[in-house]
C-alpha cells in the first residue's frame, strides 16, 4: 500500500463541516418536533381512536416501516412534482425525515400505550377527567416515560439516515463531505472524518435526549 | 421515442429486486456468520473482548450505513484493490448486518437464566458443550423472532448500495425514472416491490413474536 492519509486537507474546510452539522442537527430537530406529534397522534388512533381512522393509519405505519428511506425521499422529492408539488431539498427532506419517524415512534409509542395499568384509567375516569385529560396527563406521561429510551434510538436512527439526503443536494454532513471529496480529491479521508463526527453526534444526541426526556418531555 | 407501459417499468424493476434480494442474502448469511464468532468469541472470553465488541456495534450501530458504504467502496480502491461493486456492497452491509445481529443474539443469550451457566458448569461440560447442548437450543428459540424482522432492516438497507452505483431495484428505478419522465408511478412502483417482498417478512416475524411468547407464559 503506496496512498498517504491527509486528513489536514480535509479538516482545513471546517466551516464547511461545521454548516453540514448545523444544518444535520437542524434537520433532525425539524423531524423530532413534528416526528413526535405525528407518532402520538398516530399511536393514540391505532389504541383507541376512531375505526375510520385506524385502517389508514395502520396502512401508513406499516408502508412506511417497509420501506428503504431512501425510496421514500426520493419519492417525495423526484415523485410528488409530477402532481404539481415542487418541494426545496430541504423542504422534502424534512418532510420524509417526519413520516419515516411518525411511523416507526407510532409503534413505539403504541407500545407504552398499550402498557398503561387499567385501574390508572379507571382512577382517572371516576375523578370526573375528559377522555382528553386522561390521555394527556394520566396515560400519556408515563407511556412516553417507560418507551422514552425506544425513541431515542429511533431519532438517533432518523439522524444518521438522514445521512441519504446529501443525494437530493439537501447540505446537511455527508453532502459537505461529497464536497470536501471533489475538491480535494481526499475522497476516504473525507468520508472517515464525516464518520467520526456522525459516531460523536450520535453519542451526544443519545446523552443530550436522555437528559431532556424526564426534564422537558414528559416530567420526572 | 421510445414509449414505456406501466408493465415495462413494472417489468424491468422485477429483474433488479433480484439483486436486490441476493445482495440481502449475502449480507445476511455473511453477517450471521461473522456476528455469530464475535458473539461466541464474546461469550468464550469476556474482558478486553467484551470492549472491542461492545465498539464494533457501537461504530457500526452509531454511524450512517451510507457513510460505510463509501468507506467500503473508497478504502478498499484506496488499498489499491480494484475491485466491483458487488465486493464493497456485500462487504459494507456484512459487517453492518453482522453488528446488529451480534447485538440481537447477545441480548438471547443474555436472557438465559444465569443457573443455566452455573448448572452445566457444575456438570463438568466444556465451554463448546455448554454452548451446543444447554445456551443455544434455549436462546435460538427466543432468538428467531428479530432476526427475522432485522431481516427487513437488511432489505431496506441493500437500497442505499444503489448510492454506490450497484444496479438493484432503488438504482434501476432511478435509471428508469430518468428515461421515462415518470419519476411518481417509478417509485411509487419501486415503494410497492420493497413492501411486497418485507411486508410479509414483517408479518411473519410478528407472528413468531407472539408464538414464542405466548409458550413462554
Amino acid at each position: 500500500m503506496n496512498a498517504q492519509l491527509d486528513f489536514l486537507a480535509v479538516l482545513s474546510d471546517w466551516p464547511m463541516l461545521l454548516v453540514g452539522v448545523g444544518w444535520t442537527l437542524a434537520l433532525t430537530a425539524m423531524a423530532m418536533a413534528i416526528g413526535l406529534v405525528v407518532a402520538v397522534a398516530c399511536g393514540w388512533v391505532r389504541n383507541e381512536g376512531p375505526a375510520w381512522l385506524a385502517a389508514p393509519v395502520a396502512a401508513y405505519v406499516e408502508v412506511i416501516r417497509n420501506t428503504p428511506f431512501i425510496v421514500q425521499l426520493f419519492f417525495v422529492f423526484f415523485g410528488l412534482p409530477s402532481l404539481g408539488i415542487r418541494l426545496s431539498p430541504t423542504f422534502a427532506s424534512v418532510l420524509a425525515m417526519t413520516l419515516n419517524l411518525g411511523a416507526y415512534g407510532a409503534e413505539i409509542v403504541r407500545a407504552g400505550l398499550l402498557s398503561t395499568p387499567k385501574g390508572q384509567i379507571e382512577a382517572a375516569q371516576s375523578l370526573a377527567l375528559t377522555r382528553f385529560q386522561v390521555f394527556t396527563r394520566v396515560v400519556l406521561p408515563p407511556a412516553l416515560k417507560r418507551v422514552w429510551p425506544a425513541l431515542v434510538s429511533q431519532i438517533v436512527i432518523v439522524m444518521l439516515g438522514s445521512a441519504v439526503c446529501g443525494q437530493i443536494a439537501t447540505e446537511e454532513l455527508s453532502y459537505a463531505a461529497n464536497v470536501i471529496a471533489a475538491e480535494s480529491f481526499r475522497t476516504f479521508e473525507a468520508y472517515i472524518v464525516a464518520t467520526v463526527i456522525y459516531l460523536l453526534l450520535a453519542i451526544s444526541l443519545r446523552r443530550a435526549l436522555n437528559w431532556a426526556g424526564p426534564r422537558f418531555i414528559f416530567g420526572r | 421515442m421510445v414509449q414505456f407501459s406501466n408493465w415495462d417499468i413494472l417489468r424491468n424493476l422485477i429483474f433488479a429486486a433480484e439483486w436486490t434480494i441476493v445482495l440481502s442474502l449475502i449480507a445476511f448469511v455473511g453477517g450471521g456468520l461473522v456476528g455469530g464468532c464475535l458473539l461466541v468469541a464474546r461469550l468464550w472470553r469476556g474482558g478486553w473482548v467484551n470492549h472491542v465488541f461492545n465498539g464494533y456495534v457501537q461504530l457500526f450501530q452509531g454511524t450512517p450505513l451510507l457513510m460505510q458504504l463509501f468507506l467500503s467502496y473508497f478504502g478498499l480502491r484506496l488499498l489499491g484493490v480494484e475491485v466491483s461493486v458487488w465486493v464493497s456492497a456485500s462487504l459494507a452491509l456484512t459487517l453492518y448486518t453482522s453488528a446488529f445481529l451480534a447485538e440481537i443474539w447477545r441480548g438471547c443469550v443474555a436472557a438465559i437464566p444465569k443457573g443455566q451457566w452455573e448448572a452445566s458448569t457444575s456438570l463438568a461440560l466444556s465451554f463448546g458443550e455448554q454452548l451446543r447442548h444447554v445456551i443455544l437450543p434455549q436462546a435460538l428459540r427466543i432468538a428467531i423472532p428479530p432476526t427475522v424482522g432485522f431481516l427487513v432492516q437488511v432489505i431496506k438497507g441493500t437500497a442505499l448500495a444503489s448510492v454506490i452505483g450497484f444496479v438493484e431495484l432503488t438504482r434501476a428505478g432511478n435509471m428508469i425514472a430518468n428515461v421515462t419522465y415518470k419519476p411518481f408511478t417509478v417509485f411509487a412502483f419501486v415503494g410497492l416491490m420493497y413492501f411486497v417482498i418485507c411486508y410479509p417478512i414483517s408479518l411473519y416475524a410478528r407472528y413468531l413474536e407472539r408464538k414464542t411468547h405466548v409458550a413462554r407464559r
